[in-house]
């Protein structure tokens, strides 16, 4: 194994990051992309709503560097305004995810019985659904928006991080630190709330970085479905749903979108399998 | 298989309107809502509704398409073998191909071609498909005319929505092959076959490959059900006539019967795919027992 090398004195960056310079080019892209979607109403940039007829599927340009749409919109400004909409969706859909599995899965650990059976076998029934196909049918019977997308995201995605919580709190509940807390009479909320859950913080937040690039491709490929945010607003599934249709006349309108949500899952999904291997998360479902 | 249907009919009733009505389709006939209402028993309890509407399912009724007043269940019997074809051909393709190259990475660890087939297999898994799916259209049927975009038929229409379906699917594998593979490389049974003087490939073969193939039976398994899932997307883009692109145009019209039937058979089939998976695992390691009081 090469693990020799780490925290061998090098450059200023790889003491700062010690063997993790490989990690650093995608965690670089994320943070770029994300502060770009932030800033992204204080850039020079087009409106990405604005339909201009007399500029129709220009190709990439000087005033427009990735070319316009089939409705005269910029495709630079619709990418970059889109990521805000696709990025902030999978981050906030991770997050409650995060937030409802930890806790079910924190109850479920701690007082195990009963209580553990019923919440378990719903997880279990939950995983054993095609996740998109459940997607799909929560974000049918909700209107199609931004947040029923975030909540079929999470009404799937929270079962991952139930069990793996459950998991941590089985071993964790054990052990003598445990005991000791209750021997000074603590009792259970005090005992789960402040022995133990903290430990499992740490987990739940690198199982969160793993899920991070499947929720954004589930989200596009919902958008891609017409289920996600409604147009005109721009996300990359939509737009490439979008556009489908004149691939031969204006294929930078599809192009584009899609490398940047590639790119984007890619950098996430490398960033994830780092944490999985260095943490040794197993993923419920790969 | 009854948490499915349960699910369906919260869906159905979470509907806005009638249950009934949308269950057969604003376009029947009242004699037919009347015996539906009848049957399912609508206006009594929640309980009493939810077996007439098993009762309905079991009869294979799973109502009629809004638009085309067809029953949904035998469009879905009509179009659920290509979608079976589609499956089969995708993973005759991702299989070999995810193992094989699995294995070489796992052999030439930290070399160039490790490295690269790790990020090939990583991209993969990160590029989604219905991007991928149009990138392949457009070079291979618009500009090469190899292939013809879309439609329904014989190999040459399979090839492109195939390939496809399979990359994510590859790369899982090839992943999933990999590591498995590079742990058991690790294991002293492995250096008692090379000391024996065993050829390279029956180590391969009757031991590597033995022990790895749970994990690898397991990723078929779920992909295999979840090409129902790719499937949706690839089919409605290569306009193959699959349950995949009946559920898009399902959503796409608003008509629920549609989705629901193709959700409960999806998840039915994704069910039976994994049950099989369990199956075979007490064939393939005979000290997994299928019960847990089989002892």
């Amino acid at each position: 194994m090469p693990m020799i090398n780490k925290n061998r004195p090098g450059s200023p960056l790889k003491r700062f990051f010690p063997g993790n310079l490989k990690l650093l080019l995608p965690l670089f892209v994320i943070a770029f992309l994300f502060i770009i979607s932030v800033l992204s109403p204080l850039l020079p940039l087009y409106d990405p709503n604005k339909i201009e007829l007399e500029s129709l599927k220009m190709p990439p340009a000087w005033d427009h560097p990735l070319g316009t749409d089939s409705k005269g919109r910029d495709v630079f400004s619709r990418i970059i305004y889109g990521g805000k909409i696709s990025i902030g969706v999978a981050v906030l859909a991770a997050f409650v995810s995060t937030v409802i599995g930890f806790a079910v899965g924190l109850a479920s650990g701690y007082f195990g019985g009963r209580f553990d059976a019923v919440v378990m076998s719903i997880v279990d029934f939950i995983l054993s659904f095609p996740s998109l196909l459940l997607a799909i049918a929560v974000s049918v019977i909700l209107p199609p928006g931004i947040y029923t997308v975030m909540i079929a995201l999470s009404a799937v995605g929270w079962t991952s991080f139930a069990r793996l919580v459950r998991g941590h709190v089985l071993t964790l509940k054990d052990m003598a630190f445990v005991d000791a807390a209750r021997a000074v009479g603590c009792g259970n909320l005090r005992i789960m709330l402040v022995h133990i859950a903290p430990l499992c913080i740490p987990l739940s937040l690198v199982m969160m970085g793993v899920k991070l690039g499947g929720f954004m491709l589930t989200e596009a490929t919902l958008s891609f479905l017409g289920l996600g945010a409604q147009p005109p607003a721009p996300t990359w599934g939509s737009m490439i749903s979008a556009n489908r249709a004149y691939i031969l006349t204006a294929p930078w309108t599809v192009l584009f979108p899609g490398m940047a949500l590639s790119i984007a899952v890619f950098c996430f999904n490398f960033v994830g399998e780092s944490l999985k291997e260095r943490y040794e998360v197993k993923d419920s479902r790969s | 298989m009854l948490g499915i249907t349960l699910f369906a009919f919260f869906l159905l009733r979470s509907l806005p309107g009638d249950i009934v009505l949308s269950l057969v389709g604003e376009r029947a006939s009242p004699e037919a809502i009347e015996s539906i209402r009848k049957e399912i028993g609508a206006g009594s309890g929640f309980i009493k509704q939810y077996t007439g509407y098993l009762k309905l399912l079991l009869h294979g009724d799973f109502g009629r398409s809004y638009y085309t007043n067809r029953s949904v269940l035998s469009d879905i019997v009509l179009k659920f073998p290509n979608t079976m074809r589609l499956a089969f051909a995708a993973m005759f393709i991702a299989v070999p191909s995810g193992i094989i190259l699995g294995f070489l990475s796992a052999h030439r660890k930290g070399r160039f071609i490790e490295k690269f087939i790790n990020a090939a297999s990583l991209a993969g898994l990160s590029i989604p498909v219905f991007w991928s799916a149009i990138i392949v259209m457009i070079i291979f049927s618009l500009k090469l005319k190899l292939f013809p975009p879309s439609g329904t038929g014989d190999i040459r229409f399979l090839a492109l929505p195939a390939f496809v379906l399979s990359i994510p699917a590859m790369s899982a594998l090839i992943r999933i092959t990999k590591a498995t593979v590079s742990d058991i490389l690790k294991m002293p049974y492995i250096n008692t076959a090379r000391a024996k003087g065993l050829p390279s490939l029956r180590i391969h073969i009757s031991h590597v490959l033995k022990n790895a193939v749970i994990p690898i039976v397991t990723i078929i398994g779920l992909d295999f059900g979840s090409y129902l899932n790719g499937a949706v997307v690839t089919e409605t883009i290569f306009g193959w006539d699959g349950i995949g692109r009946f559920t898009m145009e399902g959503i796409i019209k608003r008509d629920y019967p549609v989705i629901m039937g193709c959700i409960i058979v999806g998840t039915a089939v994704f069910v039976f795919v994994n049950l099989i998976t369990d199956l075979l695992y007490h064939y393939l390691d005979p000290r997994i027992r299928l019960h847990a009081d089989d002892k």
